[in-house]
C-alpha cells in the first residue's frame, strides 16, 4: 500500500521523434498528488522530451510514445491530444519564456483563462496578482518588452490561469539574476502549498532544485539513472562531484564515469 | 475644389468598405500566415448570397446577418476541406492552393449566380445625395461606410476584448505556446477564414449595392490587396488606413487621370502605388518586425 497518491505515474516510456530517433529509453518517473519532483540532468539528456511526452506537445515535433504509459489521475494520457491532455488538467511552462510578445502581459494571462472551468477571469487575474505582485504593475506593458524575469512570471501566471493540476516547469531558472530566481521559486513554493497545484521541476540548477524539491531524479541520455530524496541526493558523492560542481572531476567526465570511477574507488579503499 | 472634395469623400467611403475586407485578408494572415488569394471570390460570394436573401423579401439587415452565418459556415467548411490537411506543408503551397480556391469559387458562383450583372431591387439606400454645406454625398455610400466602420469596430473589439479572440492573437504568436494552454491551432485556422469570410462577404454586399453585382465584385476584393500589403500584412490598424488610402487613391486616379489614360486606371493605380511604396517600406507601414530584446 502506498501512502501518498500519485497523480502522475510515469512507466517506463520509450520516446522516438520522427519514428528512428530513439531519444527516451526507459523512463520512469512518479509525482505525488500535491508534491514538487526535481528532474535533473546535463544538456541533451531528454529532460524536455519528458516533459513533452507528459503533455502531448510531443506530437508537434513529429514525436511519439511507442512504448510504457503515462497515466494521469489513473487515466493513460500517452495517446491524447496536447488539447486533450491541457484540458484535463496538466499544463507545460515550455522553456525559453515563451510569451504572446505582441501581447500585453494581461492579455497573455487571458489566453490562459479560455480553458477555465470555475469563476471568472476576472478571479484568475485577482489569483495571479496576488502571487505575482509584479505582473499587475506591468499589465498594460507587451510583453514583448519587459523583463526576463517578468516575461518568466507571465508565462507561470499564463498557466496559473488555466486552474491546472499539475505543472511542468522547463528550466524557469534560465538566465535570470540569482535574485529573481529566489523571488520567483518563492512564489512557485506557495503555489503548490496554497494552491495545491503539483510541480514536475526541470532544471539545471541543481542546487536550487534540491531546496525546493524533496524528491529529485537524475537523468542522462535518455535514461534515469538515480532517484532519490533531495536530502540524500544533497549528500551524494556523485551528485556533488558531477552537479553540484564541489570537486574538479565533474566538469570533464560524464556522469556514468564519475560514477564508475567511484565505484571502484570504493572498492579498492 | 468641389470635385476634389467630392472624390475625396467618396474614396473614403469605398474605403470603408475596402478596409473590411482588408481585415479579412488580415485575419487569415496574421493567424495562419497564409495569403489568402481567394479573397476577392470570398467578396463575390458574400455579395450574391446578400443579394439572393433580399431577393426573397428578405430585409437587408436580416439578409447581412443571414450572409454573415453562411460565412462562418463556408469559412469553416473550405478550412477544413482545402486547407486543414495541408497545415505544415510549405507556405508557397497553401497560397497557391488558395489560387486554385479562388477559380473553383469563381466557376461556382458563376454557375449558380449566372454572369449578369444584378442590382438590389427595390434599392435599399437611394443614390440620391445629401448635401453637408457644398458637399454631396451619395446616401447609399454613406450608410454603406458606416455599416462597414460598425463591423470593423465589432470585429476588433472580438480580438482585443473576447478570450477567443485573444487566443486567436496568441496562435498568430506562437503556435506552440498557445497549444501548450489547450488552444487549437485548427480551430483557430478555421476561426479565422469564419471570420474572414463575414468580413469579405458583408464588403462585397456594400458593394453590390453601390455598383450592382457581377464578377466584377471579385476583382474589387482582389483590389484590396495593395491595401492590405500597404498596412503590414499582419496590422489591423494597417488594415483600416490602408483600405481608407485605396479607396482615395482609386477616386483621385479615376477623377484626375482618367483623361489621361483612359480605361483602368482607377484599377491599375492603386498596384502602381502598392510597388512604388513597398520599395521604401517593405513591412508595410505597421508590419511586424520581430520584436528583439538584450
Ligand atoms: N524535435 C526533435 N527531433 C529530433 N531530435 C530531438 C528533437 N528534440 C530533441 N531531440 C534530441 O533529443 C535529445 C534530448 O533533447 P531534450 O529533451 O531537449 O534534452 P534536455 O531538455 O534534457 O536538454 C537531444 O539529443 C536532442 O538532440
Ligand atoms: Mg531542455
Amino acid at each position: 500500500m502506498e501512502a501518498v497518491e500519485n497523480i502522475l505515474s510515469i512507466n517506463n516510456i520509450e520516446v522516438k521523434y520522427h519514428e528512428v530517433i530513439l531519444v527516451l529509453k526507459g523512463v520512469s518517473i512518479e509525482v505525488p498528488r500535491g508534491g514538487i519532483v526535481a528532474l535533473l540532468g546535463a544538456n541533451g539528456a531528454g529532460k524536455s522530451t519528458t516533459l513533452k511526452s507528459i503533455s502531448g506537445l510531443l506530437k508537434v515535433e513529429v514525436g511519439e510514445v511507442t512504448d510504457g504509459a503515462i497515466e494521469f489521475e489513473g487515466v493513460r494520457i500517452h495517446k491524447k491530444t496536447a488539447v486533450e491532455i491541457a484540458k484535463m488538467g496538466i499544463i507545460q511552462v515550455i522553456e525559453g519564456r515563451r510569451v504572446f510578445e505582441h501581447l500585453t502581459v494581461e492579455e497573455n494571462l487571458k489566453v490562459g483563462a479560455h480553458l477555465r472551468k470555475t469563476g471568472s477571469v476576472r478571479d484568475g487575474l485577482d489569483l495571479v496578482y496576488h502571487y505575482f505582485p509584479r505582473l499587475l504593475q506591468k499589465r498594460s506593458e507587451v510583453a514583448g518588452f519587459v523583463s526576463g524575469g517578468e516575461q518568466q512570471m507571465t508565462v507561470v501566471g499564463r498557466a496559473l490561469m488555466t486552474e491546472p493540476k499539475l505543472v511542468l516547469l522547463d528550466e524557469p531558472s534560465m538566465g535570470l539574476a540569482p535574485m529573481l530566481i529566489h523571488e520567483i521559486f518563492n512564489i512557485l513554493m506557495k503555489l503548490n502549498k496554497e494552491e495545491r497545484i503539483s510541480i514536475l521541476l526541470v532544471e539545471q540548477n541543481v542546487k536550487l532544485a534540491l531546496n525546493v524539491a524533496p524528491y529529485a531524479y537524475v537523468m542522462e541520455t535518455g535514461r534515469i539513472v538515480m532517484d532519490d530524496t533531495s536530502e540524500k541526493l544533497k549528500e551524494n558523492e556523485d551528485i556533488k562531484d558531477f552537479y553540484l560542481g564541489l570537486s574538479e572531476k565533474g566538469k570533464t567526465k560524464s556522469f556514468a564515469e564519475v560514477k564508475h570511477y567511484k565505484r571502484r574507488k570504493r572498492w579498492l579503499t | 475644389m468641389e470635385l476634389f472634395f467630392m472624390t475625396l469623400t467618396t474614396g473614403i467611403m469605398v474605403g470603408g468598405i475596402y478596409a473590411l475586407v482588408a481585415l479579412g485578408w488580415v485575419l487569415i494572415f496574421k493567424c495562419s500566415g497564409v495569403l489568402n488569394l481567394a479573397m476577392g471570390e470570398l467578396t463575390l460570394i458574400g455579395a450574391y448570397v446578400t443579394l439572393s436573401f433580399y431577393s426573397m423579401g428578405v430585409p437587408f439587415v436580416l439578409s447581412i446577418l443571414c450572409t454573415l452565418i453562411i460565412g462562418i459556415v463556408l469559412g469553416i467548411l473550405i478550412e477544413r476541406i482545402f486547407l486543414d490537411k495541408l497545415i505544415g506543408e510549405p507556405i508557397l503551397a497553401v497560397i497557391m492552393v488558395t489560387v486554385g480556391l479562388s477559380f473553383f469559387l469563381k466557376g461556382l458562383v458563376g454557375f449558380i449566380w449566372g454572369t449578369d450583372t444584378r442590382v438590389f431591387e427595390p434599392a435599399i439606400f437611394s443614390l440620391k445625395p445629401f448635401t453637408i454645406g457644398f458637399l454631396k454625398i451619395s446616401i447609399v455610400y454613406f450608410w454603406s461606410f458606416v455599416l462597414a466602420i460598425v463591423l470593423f469596430l465589432v470585429f476588433v473589439a472580438f480580438f482585443k476584448y473576447t478570450r477567443w479572440g485573444l487566443s486567436m492573437q496568441a496562435t498568430a504568436d506562437d503556435e506552440t505556446a498557445a497549444l501548450s494552454l489547450g488552444v487549437s491551432a485548427r480551430f483557430v485556422y478555421a476561426a479565422s477564414w469564419a471570420i474572414a469570410f463575414m468580413a469579405a462577404g458583408v464588403g462585397g454586399a456594400l458593394l453590390g449595392n453601390i455598383n450592382g453585382v457581377n464578377i466584377s465584385i471579385g476583382y474589387l476584393g482582389l483590389l484590396v490587396l495593395p491595401a492590405v500589403v500597404l498596412g503590414g500584412l499582419n496590422s489591423v490598424p494597417g488594415a483600416i488606413v490602408g483600405g481608407l488610402t485605396i479607396g482615395i487613391l482609386q477616386n483621385f486616379a479615376g477623377t484626375y487621370l482618367d483623361g489621361f489614360f483612359p480605361g483602368g486606371v482607377k484599377e491599375i493605380f492603386p498596384f502602381a502605388f502598392m510597388a512604388v511604396f513597398l520599395l521604401f517600406k517593405p513591412y508595410g507601414l505597421w508590419g511586424w518586425i520581430k520584436i528583439e530584446r538584450m
